[in-house]
């Protein structure tokens, strides 16, 4: 990267300069403005949003916001959001961390069984993993629980953790967890006081992916949750009927879902586009 | 396997079983790559690979949702028989496959003339790089409710503006030719940019020996373009084209929020209409039977992509 200058050749340099630019601040504009017109529309009243020619410049209002946190559904929506995301997040990076570590230092499996894995389970669509997960829970009685639901997202980020924290253990040198061992820590010990600690950057590009995934997911919530424990995506669907949208409450209420994720990106794009493009470019 | 048992005496049963690996474990030290694969390996087991073996045996019976459990009927292979005689699963099946290649052909097509365009001069590209993944970071649901707003046919944004230029205003999400192209544009606009940074990585990787020996033996442009870095980029182009070929099987949530298949069955997508016949028309094993149904046609695709896009070198660029 930034030797942009090497290549271009000779003759046109600046004409692909421009270009490139061009290109560039197009595509933004295209990928911005939607975003941008959900956020101006939560800050407006509804004549507004019903105006047409629509209305760029106005006095922004926050009474959607206040309406939406008011309702004490709402609060209850969010927590179970935050409960459900977090405690997935701290599940599968543990559970994720030590399966990886196994494979990379005991050597049964290879890395080609675990991306096949990886593959296979991304090939599953959530909503042929609702109808038997539905049936098996409401026998185990885990149906309408957040506990349920976690379980889930535990077990459907669970490959793609083990994937990214294995290339990230394969790259501690061993003579690191024998110094340990030596000093008279056992397995479990070097695994939580030594490798744990090194692998901090996959930990922070699997943490944001398995959070994404648990905070956006709609249809396994929807189908395993009640009204008491559903998450922030599924009760704003709720809040679509086919006549009379109140959309400036809706579009709060997706802003809000949208800006843990946004916030995530601009402070970690990077571990973001690893997670992304895992596999299909060596990262 | 100790899944298999535990999973029969439910999630206490895999806890108490774990806590007394875990004693042992301290004890004999030969036991603990065991241990450390245990809990990933039952929680994997537990909820999603029985679920599958289950889905298998429920597609065997014809039984109701919210009836009692031993009220199922066994019936063999017929629903899979009616998977063939039902006109709604292959009207479905042919949205999901339309879709699909549209989106794939429109997003590859896309991204690589994007990223070919781009690639000249790379400087403060990670400032756009994090713009770029926005999108795809918002939460499906979310992106459906922001493109139903823009295609409202009253007040919608896109009606507005295509008015100013002079294009009919359209019914789009209500009408059934334009419905499916709607959802299809959202998810370019959603995932084009994926395609994009994978190209983008590719590209920069590339060994500039190869393309400078073309340049200076006179090749044009278009012709390194063509001859030089598609082929070298057919591995990162299969990858991707898989990754996004398996997404674009799952798409439901937008479907979901923008038409919830409509109007009639134009925009009925499998996974959609997987979820109507457990949950609104209630019958469990059938909608299991198609759950099948698409996992197979899932597995077949990918495997001939990549049997057709040469599968050493997609292992190597995997590595």
């Amino acid at each position: 990267m930034g030797d942009g200058t090497m290549k271009g050749g000779k003759l046109g340099d600046n004409k692909w300069m421009v270009i490139h630019y061009l290109v560039l601040l197009l595509m933004c504009f295209f990928l911005l403005a939607p975003i941008f017109v959900m956020f101006q529309t939560s800050f407006k009243v509804e004549t507004q949003i019903f105006s047409v020619p629509p209305v760029w410049i106005f006095f922004p209002t926050i009474q959607n916001y206040t309406d939406v946190l008011v309702m004490d559904r709402f609060s209850r929506y969010l927590t179970n959001s935050l409960i459900v995301g977090v405690v997935s997040t701290i599940f599968t990076l543990t559970f994720g961390g030590m399966a990886a570590y196994a494979l990379v230092r005991f050597k049964f499996m290879g890395r080609g069984v675990i991306s096949i894995t990886t593959l296979l389970l991304r090939m599953l669509p959530p909503a042929v993993l609702a109808v038997p997960v539905f049936v098996i829970w409401s026998d185990w009685n885990l149906i309408d629980k957040r506990t349920g639901l976690i379980l889930v997202y535990v077990a459907m980020n669970l490959p793609f953790t083990i994937w990214i924290l294995y290339g990230f253990i394969a790259q501690i040198p061993k003579e690191l967890e024998e110094a340990a061992v030596i000093d008279g820590c056992n397995p479990y010990q070097v695994f939580f006081r030594v490798v744990l600690p090194l692998i901090r950057p996959g930990l922070a590009a699997a943490a944001i992916f398995t959070f994404r995934i648990a905070w956006n997911e709609f249809i396994l919530s929807l189908v395993l949750t009640n009204r008491f424990t559903r998450t922030l995506p599924v009760a704003t669907s709720l809040f679509l009927t086919d006549h009379g949208i109140q959309w400036g409450k809706i579009m709060a209420m997706g802003t809000l879902i949208a800006l843990p994720p946004l916030i995530f990106t601009f402070i970690a794009a990077r571990q973001i586009i690893t997670g992304l493009t895992a596999g299909a470019v060596k990262g | 396997m100790v899944w298999v048992k535990a999973g029969c005496s439910g999630p206490a049963g895999f806890f108490t079983l774990y806590l007394g690996f875990m004693k042992l474990a301290s004890r004999i030290n030969r036991l603990s790559p065991y241990i450390f694969l245990a809990p990933a390996v039952m929680i994997m087991g537990g909820a999603s690979l029985y679920p599958v073996l289950f889905s298998i045996r429920l597609s065997l019976y014809d039984w109701s949702l919210g009836t009692d459990w031993a009220t199922r009927e066994f019936i063999g292979l017929e629903n899979y028989l009616r998977i063939f005689t039902d006109p709604s699963v292959f009207t479905s099946l042919g949205v999901t496959l339309t879709f699909a290649a549209a989106v794939l052909v429109a997003e590859l097509v896309l991204g690589i003339i994007l990223a070919l365009l781009v690639e000249q001069g790379v400087r403060g590209l990670s400032v756009f790089r994090t713009i770029f993944i926005l999108p795809m970071m918002i939460a499906p649901v979310v992106v459906g409710l922001i493109w139903r707003y823009l295609y409202d046919t009253r007040f919608g944004l896109i009606n507005y503006y295509l008015q100013k230029i002079g294009v009919e205003p359209q019914l789009w999400l209500a009408s059934p030719d334009l419905a499916l192209p709607a959802i299809i544009i959202a998810d370019i606009w959603q995932w084009t940019p994926f395609i994009f940074i994978i190209i983008l990585a590719g590209l920069q990787s590339l060994p500039s020996s190869a393309i400078e020996a073309a340049r200076v033996d006179g090749c044009s442009t278009f012709q390194i373009i063509w001859n030089i870095k598609i082929p070298l980029l057919l591995p990162v182009i299969t990858v991707a084209l898989l990754l996004r070929l398996i997404d674009a099987f799952r798409v439901l949530e937008v479907i979901f929020i923008m038409t919830f298949g409509g109007p009639g069955l134009s925009t009925e997508v499998l996974s959609l209409h997987i979820y109507k016949t457990a949950f609104l028309s209630q019958r469990l094993g059938m909608a299991s039977a198609i759950s099948n149904f698409l996992l197979v046609v899932i597995l077949i695709l990918s495997v001939v992509l990549l049997i057709v896009a040469n599968p050493a070198k997609t292992e190597r660029s995997a590595e």
